[in-house]
């Protein structure tokens, strides 16, 4: 009985159209396209995107070149020389990261004691050769001036949880 | 009018002046036509995939195939040094040059066709046929395993498939008692249905309705739409016998297997859906009912490639030569029964 049945389910071809309402159904539904430059997806405040080195208010920065964050870089993509600066603190002379390298797991975040490294919202930055996402210091530190604002404020709002 | 002035202008030559301009007259609209099926088949697949498709070059992306055009219309056409490079050539032209020489006996309306002959039918299937040289000379020609297995089994798959498609179309035949495409037509507006005032009960698909879905699904395989796209199967064979053209030269498959899946749909809407003929009685009949149908049928392309996933080789083998050559030869026993029967309603 149950082989009639299904010799007559494949006869009248009734799976297929069962899934042509499903496609039916679907056209005419809900599109889920997020329409990228105009639209964009919800961000969470730990996303880890382009790397920016942060300031003190007074405009110091936060660096003192404890070298935590290299050591905890897995892909070695960070670089830091430092010097004694005149005033007698400890600077660095040369923070580097190769974005190339960089797998954006966070841990130089999490290493830093300072919260001087960080990893912002920003992912939607290039490139035209491979040395323009080689960061140097000054880039990093730029980058940080310009969203200060944003990442003190995803910091603030994550604080409670660190 | 029209036919006055190119008479005074060419005299003995206005007959082949007014095949050229009829030829013109198709092929233009024609390639317009495909153009906008490549636009009209990302957008359905867009929605039922629940995206919104092409939508960013013009307004509603309406000149996105205009992009693509001129993006492949710029790029190299590259012929592999161990190719034959005459056939290389050839392959594609041969393809596209079939797809559009079929379109010489398509009716558009009553009487507005290039070739009106009796054997109408028959050059067709021909045509139809001939289309697989194409795709077997350039998969030959490449050089390629890949081209190579492409055109083996897309000469497999659209022989098997031809000849169910054949005997489906015997069958209507049989009913119309012609081989003139138009008259097919004019049959379908004859019989026990249409004379009760049911015109469109008396089409061939409903008193044919075995043989409909056979040339529907035949048809589909003989353009190599997915389902059965194993000729062309992306994930097993890259682009199968198109693998090593670039360019235009692939562009033309395009354009040959997208005007296919026009002129299988325009043969499907004038074989068992009436042709130009009016579905209800108060309007009147003509191109616009043709196109219709047609943009119907292609529809239902789209919408079963978005549905269905790729049949595999031996599944599509079975299709043809267990299901559909046996069930056309039955159905053909059937008709033939029920023509010679009291019941018959073609008369």
């Amino acid at each position: 009985m149950t082989a009639i049945a299904q010799y007559v389910k494949s006869l009248f071809l009734k799976e297929l159209f069962q899934g042509m309402a499903v496609t039916l159904r679907h056209m005419f539904g809900h599109k889920i396209t997020v329409q990228y430059p105009e639209e964009r997806t919800p961000q969470s405040n730990r996303f880890r995107g382009l790397h920016a080195l942060r300031r003190y208010p007074n405009g110091e920065e936060r660096c003192i070149a404890c070298k935590l964050c290299e050591a905890a870089c897995p892909a070695l993509a960070i670089t830091i020389e430092s010097a004694e600066r005149d005033d007698g603190s400890r600077r660095t002379t040369r923070y580097d990261i190769d974005l190339l390298k960089c797998i954006f797991c966070g841990y130089c975040e999490e290493a830093c004691p300072v919260d001087a490294i960080v990893l912002t919202r920003i992912f939607d930055y290039h490139g035209e050769k491979r040395s323009d996402l080689y960061y140097t210091k000054q880039m990093l530190l730029a980058v940080g001036d310009k969203n200060e604002a944003q990442i003190a404020r995803d910091r603030q709002q994550d604080a409670a949880y660190r | 009018m029209l036919h006055q002035t190119v008479q005074s202008m060419f005299g003995p030559g206005a007959p082949l002046v007014w095949a050229l301009l009829g030829i013109v007259g198709i092929i233009l609209p024609l390639l317009l036509c495909v153009a906008y099926l490549t636009f009209w088949e990302r957008k359905v697949l867009g929605w039922m995939q629940v995206r919104i498709g092409p939508n960013r070059v013009g307004p509603w992306g309406l000149l996105q195939p205009i992009a693509d055009g001129l993006k492949l219309v710029f790029k190299e056409i590259i012929v592999p040094a161990k190719a034959n490079s005459g056939l290389y050539i050839i392959g594609p032209a041969m393809a596209f040059a079939t797809a559009l020489a079929a379109w010489a006996v398509v009716p558009f309306a009553d009487g507005y066709v290039v070739a009106d002959i009796d054997a109408g039918v028959l050059y067709l299937l021909a045509m139809t046929s001939m289309g697989i040289y194409g795709v077997i000379i350039s998969g030959w020609a490449s050089n390629s395993k890949y081209a190579f297995f492409g055109a083996m089994r897309s000469a497999a798959q659209m022989v098997s498939y031809e000849i169910a498609m054949g005997l489906a179309l015997i069958c209507v035949l049989m009913v119309s008692a012609s081989l003139n495409i138009s008259e097919i037509v004019h049959g379908q507006a004859r019989g026990y249905f249409a004379a009760h005032g049911a015109g469109i009960l008396s089409w061939n698909w409903l008193p044919l309705l075995p043989m409909f879905v056979v040339y529907l699904i035949s048809g589909l395989a003989e353009t190599n739409r997915a389902p059965f796209d194993v000729v062309e199967g992306e994930s097993e064979i890259v682009a199968g016998h198109m693998v090593e053209y670039s360019g235009m030269a692939y562009a033309l498959f395009f354009l040959a297997e997208y005007a296919n899946m026009i002129l299988v749909a325009t043969m499907t809407s004038i074989f068992f859906l009436g042709g130009w003929l009016s579905p209800v009685g108060f309007l009147p009949d003509g191109f616009p009912w043709l196109a219709g149908k047609a943009c119907f049928v292609v529809f239902l392309f789209l919408w079963f490639r978005a549905t269905f996933p790729r049949y595999r080789y031996d599944q599509i083998m079975r299709l043809g030569w267990k299901v559909f050559v046996p069930l056309c030869l039955v159905w053909m026993l059937v008709v033939g029964v029920w023509m010679m029967s009291p019941a018959n309603i073609w008369k």
